[in-house]
C-alpha cells in the first residue's frame, strides 16, 4: 500500500544529484533506456503494423515494411466473419475470468490461513505448496489426459478451469501469504476484543485491508490464465470451445501456409484486454511484487 | 466494574522463554492499576492473558470470581487500548468507535448515541467521518480511547497508550486519562515502562522485572521503601545513587564517605542508596557530609544536577539551582538520614 | 529465579494447559481445504499417476500395461541421440537466457529506478513482453524470423550490417537456437525487472547517502549497497524464473517445435511429440519425468550459489 503511493510521488534522492551534468545523464539513462524501448516495443509495433497491410504490401519488401501505406481493416473484417475468433475470445474471458476467481478463493484462505494462524503443520504446508512449482504443467498434462477423460471434461472449458488454478493457486498464496503478514496483528486482536469472533475478525479485518495484494494477485492470475497455452491445446480440440493462443496457433495456420496478417490482427486484438488491465494497475503489481518477494 | 485476580499466572513461549513467572496479583474493583517495569519484563504479556489474547501455561486468571482462562476474548467484556491504537484504517472514526458495538449487536439509535457521547467527551465531535490515516497522532490516541469507553467494558486494559504521543501531549493525555478514570468509575490496568506515568496515575503500581512481580504497593510507599535495589534504581529520575560499604556495628564505610547509620544493619557489607534529591545543601555539624567533587554539571532551570564523583564512587546529586558551582568544584553536602536505604548486596533486598 | 521450578510448585488445579491458539487449528486446517482439494486432485495425483504412466506402454486414452523401466532407456529411440540433445539444450537455454536476463533485468530496474519523464508509460510500456499472451508474441516474432520476408534481416541489411539476404533465423540449426534464447529473454527479463525494482525501492536510501558522503563512487554504491540488499529478491526470482524456463513449452513449440533436425529440441517439446501427437503416453511421461530430478538439482544449484553468506 505504501509502495503504491511511494512510486506515484517519486522519492527524494532518486532526483538529480548534485553536479550531475545532463550529458552525463543523457549516456547513462536516456540512451540506454531508448534502445530498451525500441527492442522491446518493436515486436508490438510490427503486429500492428502487418495487421493493417493489405495481401500485397505484406510480402513487399522493394520499400520500407516499417510503414504501412494503405491501410486496411481486411484482417479484422476477416476475423470476425470468417474464422472463430470471436468464440475464442469469449472462452478466453470466461475461462480466465472463472480460474480467477477459484484461484483468489482459494489462495486467501490459504493465504491468511498460513500466514496468520497458529496451528501444528502450518510451516510445512507452506512449503509444500511452494514447492508445486517444481512441479510445472510440462509435467502433469501427459497423466492430467487421463483426469480429464475420467471426469469427462474433454472439449469442455471446465478442463481448464480447473487446471489453472494449480499454478495459479500457489503464486497467489504466496504473493497474499507477503499481504497478510504486513497487516499488524494488533489490528485483529483489537477486533476480537471488540467482541469479534476469529473469522469476524478475518472478514472485516484482514481481508478488507488485503485488497490491494488481492487485486494484485487477481491481475496475475488472470494474465496467467489468459496466456495460457498447453492445457488448452491438448483438452480442447473442437474449434468452437478453444482459447485465443490456441485458436490462433493452430487454426490461422493451415500447413505451411501462414496467414501473417489476420495471425497479427489476432494477436494483437488477443492482447489488448491484459495490456490495458495492467496499464490501470501497473502500480498494484509491482506492489504485489514488493510483498510477496521482499516482506514474504 | 470488576476486580481482576492473577493466581500463580505463569506464560511460557517455549520450554526455556518464560515471560511471566508466577505472578500473583489482585485488582480491585475500580481501582487504576499501573504494571511497570523494562520492555521485555512480561508486563504486556500479563495484559494480554487477561485480553485473552495468549493462553495461560499455568495458574489462572479471574475476572470478579470468574476464571476466564478459557474464555475467548470477546466473552470478557474487556477493552484495551494498544500501544500502536490499532485503529481499523478501512473504517472511519465512527465506524472504529462502533465496532465493538456492532459485534455485540447493539442497536443503530443505540451506537449512535453511545458513539456520539463519547466523541463529545473526547471531543471527536468533528471527525466523525474521517479516516484513522487523516488524524494527528492524538486525535488517533483519543479515537482508540473512544473505542474503548462506548463500549462501557468491565474493565480498560492498556497497553502503552502515550508512548507514541509527544512530550507535550503526553503530560496533557495523562491527566485527561485520570479524569477519565474518576468519571467512568471502571477498573483501569495501564501498562507503561515510564516511571512518571507510572508514579502519577497509578492508585497502586505493580513493578515488573524478567517475568517476576517485584513490588505492589500505591505510588508513594514504592518511592519510600523500595524492597529492593531493583525497584529503588527504576523509581525515580535521576536514579538512585548506589555506593559500597563496608559495615562494623553502627559505621558505614565507603570509599569517600563514613556514618554512622541510624540502626545497626547486622551485615558486614551492604549497599547505601540515597536519592539525588535526598542532599541537603546546608550542613549541620551531626549530619554525615559528603565532598563531592564535580565533573558535569546539568542546570535544567527548576533544578541542577550535579555529576561527580565521591572518593572513587560515581555520585549524582540534586541541588537548588541558585547554588553556584563549576566544575572541578569540591561541593559538601549533607545526606537525609530519614531518607537514606541499605541494600544486601548479595540478595538486593532492602536491609532499610 | 528458578523459573521452571516454580511453574511446576502451581497446585495441580491452575496447571491445566489452556492454549488459545490451538483453537485457531480446525480454522486454519479449514480454510486450506479448497486449496489442497484442488492441488490434491490436479496436480498431486496427476504427478503419482504420471510416475505410474512412465513405467507403463500406456496410449493417448489407453491405458497400458507394466513394463518396468523400459519407458527409460531413451537410446532405444534414440538413434540420433535426441534424448542427449534435448537434455543438453533444456541447460544451455536455461543457462544461457537465466545470465541475460539477469543481467538486463538489472540494468533496466536501475534505470527505471531512476527520475525521467513519463517513468510510469515507461514502465508499463517495458512490462510489456511479460504479460501478452506469449504463443501471440511468439507467432510476431516468427513473423519477424520469417525465412524471406523477416523484417529483422531487411533492417540488417539496410543499416549494412550483415549482408544480403541475412541469415536464416529458424532453419539453420545454431541460428534456430539463438532466435529461441532472443525471444526468450526478450519476454523475461522485464519480470526480472519489475522484482528488482521492486526490491531497489525498499533499500533504505540513507544507506545512498551515507555512502555518497563517504565517497563512494556510483559503482561502488552498486556492489556494496544495492546488489547484497537484492539477495533475498534474487532468490526469489532466479528460482521461480529458472523453473519455469527449464520446463519451458508454449515459447519454443510455437517458434520452432524442435526443428530443424531436432536441433532446439527440448524435454518438454519431446515429451509432448511422443505423448500427444506419437500417442505414446507412457514414453512422454518418461521423458517429462526426467524433468523432475534434473529442476530439483537446477533449484538446489541456485539455492546453494544463494545460500546466506556465513
Amino acid at each position: 500500500m505504501a509502495s503504491v503511493a511511494r512510486l506515484k510521488m517519486g522519492k527524494p534522492g532518486t532526483g538529480r544529484i548534485v553536479g550531475d551534468k545532463w550529458v552525463g545523464r543523457a549516456i547513462r539513462i536516456y540512451i540506454p533506456l531508448l534502445l530498451l524501448l525500441v527492442v522491446t516495443l518493436f515486436p508490438f509495433y510490427w503486429m500492428a503494423v502487418t495487421s493493417f497491410k493489405s495481401a500485397s504490401e505484406l510480402f513487399d519488401f522493394s520499400v520500407s515494411p516499417l510503414w504501412v501505406r494503405e491501410p486496411t481493416l481486411d484482417w479484422y473484417k476477416h476475423l470476425f466473419t470468417q474464422t472463430n475468433f470471436p468464440h475464442w475470445a469469449f472462452n478466453t474471458a470466461v475461462v480466465a475470468t472463472v480460474s480467477t476467481l477459484i484461484s483468489l478463493f482459494c489462495s486467501v484462505l490459504a493465504g491468511y490461513s498460513l500466514a496468520r494462524l497458529r496451528y501444528r503443520g502450518a510451516d510445512s504446508i507452506g512449503w509444500g505448496i511452494f514447492v508445486t512449482y517444481l512441479v510445472p504443467p510440462t509435467l502433469l498434462f501427459l497423466p492430467l489426459t487421463f483426469v480429464i477423460r475420467d471426469l469427462h471434461l474433454f472439449n469442455n472449458l471446465w478442463s481448464l478451469i480447473l487446471t489453472y488454478p494449480t499454478f495459479l493457486i500457489p503464486f497467489c498464496t504466496w504473493m497474499l501469504m507477503g499481504f497478510f503478514k504486513s497487516i499488524p496483528r494488533e489490528l485483529e486482536e483489537a477486533a476480537l476484543v471488540d467482541g469479534a469472533t476469529r473469522i469476524q475478525a478475518m472478514f472485516r479485518i484482514a481481508i478488507p485491508l488485503a485488497i490491494p495484494g488481492i487485486l494484485a494477485a487477481a491481475l496475475f492470475a488472470f494474465t496467467l490464465s489468459w496466456n495460457e497455452f498447453l492445457y488448452s491445446l491438448i483438452f480442447l480440440n473442437d474449434s468452437l470451445v478453444k482459447t485465443i493462443p490456441v485458436g490462433v496457433t493452430q487454426e490461422l495456420i493451415h500447413g505451411d501456409e501462414f496467414f501473417w496478417g489476420e495471425l497479427m490482427a489476432a494477436a494483437l486484438l488477443g492482447s489488448v484486454p491484459v495490456a490495458v488491465l495492467y496499464s490501470f494497475f501497473v502500480d498494484h503489481f509491482v506492489a504485489g511484487m514488493t510483498a510477496g518477494a521482499v516482506k514474504g | 466494574m470488576a476486580s481482576v485476580t492473577y493466581e500463580h499466572v505463569t506464560k511460557k513461549f517455549s520450554a526455556d522463554t518464560t515471560a511471566v513467572d508466577d505472578l500473583s496479583l489482585s485488582i480491585k474493583d475500580t481501582e487504576f492499576m499501573v504494571l511497570v517495569g523494562p520492555s521485555g519484563c512480561g508486563k504486556s504479556t500479563a495484559l494480554r492473558m487477561l485480553a485473552g489474547l495468549e493462553d495461560i501455561t499455568a495458574g489462572q486468571i479471574k475476572i470478579d470470581d470468574q476464571v476466564v482462562n478459557e474464555m475467548p476474548p470477546r466473552d470478557r467484556d474487556v477493552a484495551m487500548v494498544f500501544q500502536s491504537y490499532a485503529l481499523y484504517p478501512h473504517m472511519t472514526v465512527f465506524d472504529n468507535m462502533a465496532f465493538g458495538l456492532k459485534m455485540r449487536g447493539s442497536s443503530r439509535t443505540e451506537m449512535d448515541s453511545r458513539v456520539k457521547e463519547a466523541a463529545r467527551i473526547l471531543r471527536l465531535d468533528q471527525l466523525l467521518a474521517r479516516k484513522p490515516r487523516q488524524l494527528s497522532g492524538g486525535q488517533r490516541q483519543r479515537v482508540a480511547l473512544g473505542r474503548a469507553i462506548v463500549r462501557q467494558p468491565r474493565a480498560f486494559l492498556l497497553d502503552e497508550p502515550l508512548s507514541n504521543l509527544d512530550a507535550m501531549l503526553r503530560v496533557q493525555t495523562r491527566i485527561e486519562l485520570q479524569k477519565m478514570h474518576q468519571r467512568l468509575g471502571t477498573t483501569f490496568i495501564y501498562v507503561t515502562h515510564d516511571q512518571v506515568e507510572a508514579m502519577t496515575m497509578g492508585d497502586r503500581i505493580a513493578v515488573m522485572k524478567d517475568g517476576v512481580l517485584q513490588q505492589v504497593a500505591p505510588p508513594r510507599e514504592i518511592y519510600d521503601e523500595p524492597v529492593n535495589m531493583y525497584v529503588a534504581g527504576f523509581i525515580g529520575s535521576p536514579r538512585m545513587n548506589f555506593l559500597p560499604v563496608t559495615i562494623t556495628d553502627h559505621q558505614a564505610k565507603a570509599s569517600g564517605l563514613e556514618l554512622k547509620l541510624p540502626k545497626a544493619p547486622g551485615v558486614a557489607r551492604g549497599i547505601l542508596g540515597i536519592r539525588p534529591e535526598h542532599f541537603l545543601p546546608n550542613v549541620s555539624a551531626d549530619d554525615a557530609v559528603i565532598d563531592l567533587k564535580v565533573e558535569v554539571l546539568e542546570v535544567l532551570g527548576a533544578d541542577q544536577y550535579l555529576y561527580g564523583k565521591v572518593g572513587s564512587d560515581e555520585l549524582i546529586a540534586r541541588v537548588d539551582p541558585q547554588l553556584k558551582v563549576s566544575v572541578d568544584d569540591h561541593v559538601r553536602l549533607g545526606i537525609n538520614m530519614r531518607r537514606l536505604h541499605l541494600f544486601d548486596p548479595e540478595t538486593e533486598q532492602a536491609v532499610f | 529465579m528458578g523459573t521452571a521450578i516454580k511453574a511446576d510448585a502451581v497446585a495441580p488445579w491452575h496447571r491445566r494447559r489452556v492454549r488459545i491458539y490451538d483453537r485457531e487449528a480446525p480454522l486454519g486446517y479449514l480454510l486450506l481445504v479448497p486449496t489442497l482439494l484442488i492441488l490434491g486432485i490436479f496436480l498431486l495425483y496427476p504427478f503419482l499417476f504420471g510416475i505410474w504412466l512412465s513405467i507403463t506402454d500406456s496410449e493417448l486414452g489407453n491405458l497400458g500395461n507394466f513394463i518396468g523401466l523400459g519407458n527409460y532407456r531413451f537410446e532405444w529411440r534414440n538413434t540420433d541421440g535426441v534424448f542427449y540433445t534435448a537434455v543438453a539444450n533444456t541447460f544451455l537455454y536455461t543457462g544461457v537466457t537465466t545470465v541475460f536476463k539477469l543481467a538486463l533485468g538489472l540494468v533496466m530496474a536501475l534505470l527505471l529506478n531512476q527520475a525521467f519523464p513519463f517513468r510510469r508509460f515507461v514502465r508499463a510500456a517495458l512490462l510489456l513482453p511479460y504479460i501478452i499472451p506469449t504463443v501471440l508474441s511468439y507467432e510476431a516474432w516468427r513473423w519477424m524470423f520469417d525465412p524471406t520476408f523477416s523484417v529483422i534481416n531487411w533492417l540488417l541489411v539496410n543499416t549494412h550490417l550483415v549482408a544480403y539476404p541475412g541469415p536464416n533465423w529458424l532453419g539453420v540449426p545454431a541460428n534456430a537456437m539463438a532466435a529461441l534464447m532472443i525471444v526468450n529473454v526478450w519476454r523475461g527479463t522485464p519480470f526480472y525487472a519489475i522484482a528488482f525494482l521492486a526490491g531497489i525501492q525498499v533499500i533504505p536510501l540513507d544507506l545512498y547517502e551515507a555512502a555518497r558522503v563517504d565517497g563512494a563512487t556510483r559503482w561502488q554504491q552498486f556492489t556494496n549497497i544495492t546488489l547484497p540488499m537484492l539477495r533475498p529478491v534474487l532468490l526469489v526470482v532466479l528460482l521461480l524464473s529458472t523453473i519455469l524456463t527449464f520446463a519451458d513449452f508454449q515459447g519454443p513449440f510455437v517458434l520452432t517445435n524442435g526443428a530443424p533436425y531436432n536441433s532446439t529440441q527440448l524435454l518438454s517439446i519431446w515429451a509432448y511429440q511422443w505423448g500427444i501427437p506419437g500417442g505414446a503416453i507412457g514414453l512422454g511421461a518418461a521423458i517429462s519425468l526426467v524433468l523432475f530430478p534434473l529442476l530439483t538439482l537446477v533449484v538446489a544449484g541456485v539455492l546453494f550459489m544463494l545460500r546466506r553468506p556465513e
